[in-house]
């Protein structure tokens, strides 16, 4: 592009310069030039006013109480997909697994470096039945779990469905969907304070999210699955499964299920399970 | 993270669509089938680019079949059903309705470049590539946008009859 005289301004600069576009070394040159021609100072005052008007209709769109709420039916286009996505991961390494056995390759080299790998937790103060599992082992429960945790703890806006200030009525509510009454924990003590709940959808079934936030903002999720009878997986005491940065600890007891996530130290994390669990069995 | 991480711009894809349309279950139509195609191409998408992009970007394809498939319709629903403006105050409420109306009047190719450039706040560089045409393209566009909006605006009563003639005339 060559470079224009000083006192010549191009409409695009004229736009640039409404859009906040401009390059700062030509903001003097389209000054000077919109008070030497009027009628282009009309036109961008006029552009200016239409910018203005257009960012109030979206704000006031935004704060509109049907777009702050997104409906669940575009929630779970996506929701299908990623459970949907883990599921056939499952599937296609199991199949790999097989093959990689059947071409009889030092399967163990490469695979045993997969997170299909079990190892016996061997952290500070670990108990006799905590195991680490294999993720792909994890009762499907623990999967959706962990991917609940993912997407709803990074939200901003809305990270809860009814906010813990009403707390009674929200450990009702969801008491209520899921058919059993629950518990929130409390883990004041431990720096946690409950930020709310939400409904999710299970295999067919609601299950329930309570979230949890410290003051440095760290959040994490206590997630519970209400089996039917004959429904519930084997239970099982303490065990965790890590997923990226994500750390869960779930374990299965009577009829329910509980998976406890969040970005934290295995220890740390192993902490807070068994405060909600000595809660939870009181 | 896959596919979720496009749960976290649902908001502005509707806000977005919203004023694209103009027509709130159109919009959120709009979205959903942005967020099929999402899903269903998500092996496309280079993580580490701009997701908010590459998902306009999908929603300004689909809009232009739509666009297509409805060409009679266009700008015709928006003027009809004008969003529910009842939590807007009362001094801002006629000139909110104006612009709904000519933003409706418009062209949708001026439309869209009007949208990102001043509410999504893109650069032209970005805008381009989002619809997919020369920045060139951009700016006669978004020329034209704006001479046809000041024009609108001054004479409100306009929109309504341009619109009707595009319809006519298409």
């Amino acid at each position: 592009m060559t470079e224009p005289r000083l006192d010549a301004v191009s409409d695009d600069e004229l736009h640039a310069f409404v859009d906040a576009q401009l390059h700062a070394d030509r903001l003097p040159a389209v000054l000077a030039w919109l008070l030497a021609h009027p009628a282009d100072a009309t036109r961008v005052a006029a552009w200016q006013g239409q910018r203005f008007l257009l960012r109030q209709l979206a704000q006031a769109q935004t704060q509109a109480q049907d777009l702050a709420e997104t409906p669940a039916a575009l929630t779970d286009v996506v929701l299908r997909t990623a459970l949907h996505g883990r599921r056939y991961d499952v599937w296609w390494q199991a199949a790999a697994a097989v093959l990689v056995l059947a071409l009889g390759v030092g399967a163990g080299h490469w695979w045993g470096q997969s997170e299909a790998t079990v190892a016996h937790w061997d952290g500070a103060g670990s108990g006799p039945n905590l195991a680490r599992a294999p993720r792909d082992e994890s009762p499907a429960f623990v999967r959706d779990a962990v991917l609940a945790h993912a997407v709803f703890v990074p939200e901003k806006r809305h990270p809860v469905e009814v906010a813990a200030a009403d707390q009674a009525h929200l450990v009702q509510w969801l008491s209520r969907r899921l058919g059993t009454p629950l518990k929130a924990p409390v883990l004041t003590d431990r720096g946690y304070s409950l930020l709310g709940g939400r409904l999710l959808p299970g295999e067919g079934v609601p299950r329930a999210q309570f979230m949890y936030e410290n003051a440095q903002g760290a959040r994490v999720t206590l997630y519970v699955a209400v089996f039917a009878p004959g429904q519930a997986p084997v239970p099982t005491s303490f065990r965790s499964v890590h997923d990226g940065a994500n750390e869960s600890f779930y374990w299965v007891e009577d009829h329910f299920g509980y998976a406890l996530s969040g970005e934290l130290a295995a220890a740390e994390l192993q902490v807070l399970a068994r405060e909600v669990y000595a809660q939870l069995t009181q | 993270m896959g596919v979720e991480q496009t749960l976290g711009h649902i908001p502005a894809l509707r806000r977005y669509a919203r004023l694209l349309t103009g027509d709130a279950t159109r919009a959120d139509d709009l979205v959903q089938d942005t967020l099929e195609r999402a899903c269903g191409k998500w092996s496309l998408w280079q993580p580490g680019s701009a997701l908010r992009a590459w998902l306009l970007s999908l929603m300004h394809n689909l809009h232009v079949n739509q666009r297509r498939d409805w060409r009679l319709d266009d700008g015709h629903a928006a003027l009809d059903d004008v969003p529910e403006p009842a939590h807007e105050p009362l001094a801002q409420l006629g000139e909110h309705l104006d612009m709904r109306r000519a933003l409706a009047a418009l062209p949708p190719p001026m439309r869209e470049v009007l949208l990102l450039v001043t509410v999504e706040e893109y650069t032209y560089a970005e805008a381009a590539k989002i619809l997919d045409v020369p920045v060139g393209t951009v700016m006669s566009r978004l020329s034209r946008a704006r001479e046809r909006l000041r024009e609108l605006m001054d004479d409100p009563g306009r929109a309504q009859r341009v619109a009707a003639l595009q319809l006519v005339k298409r």
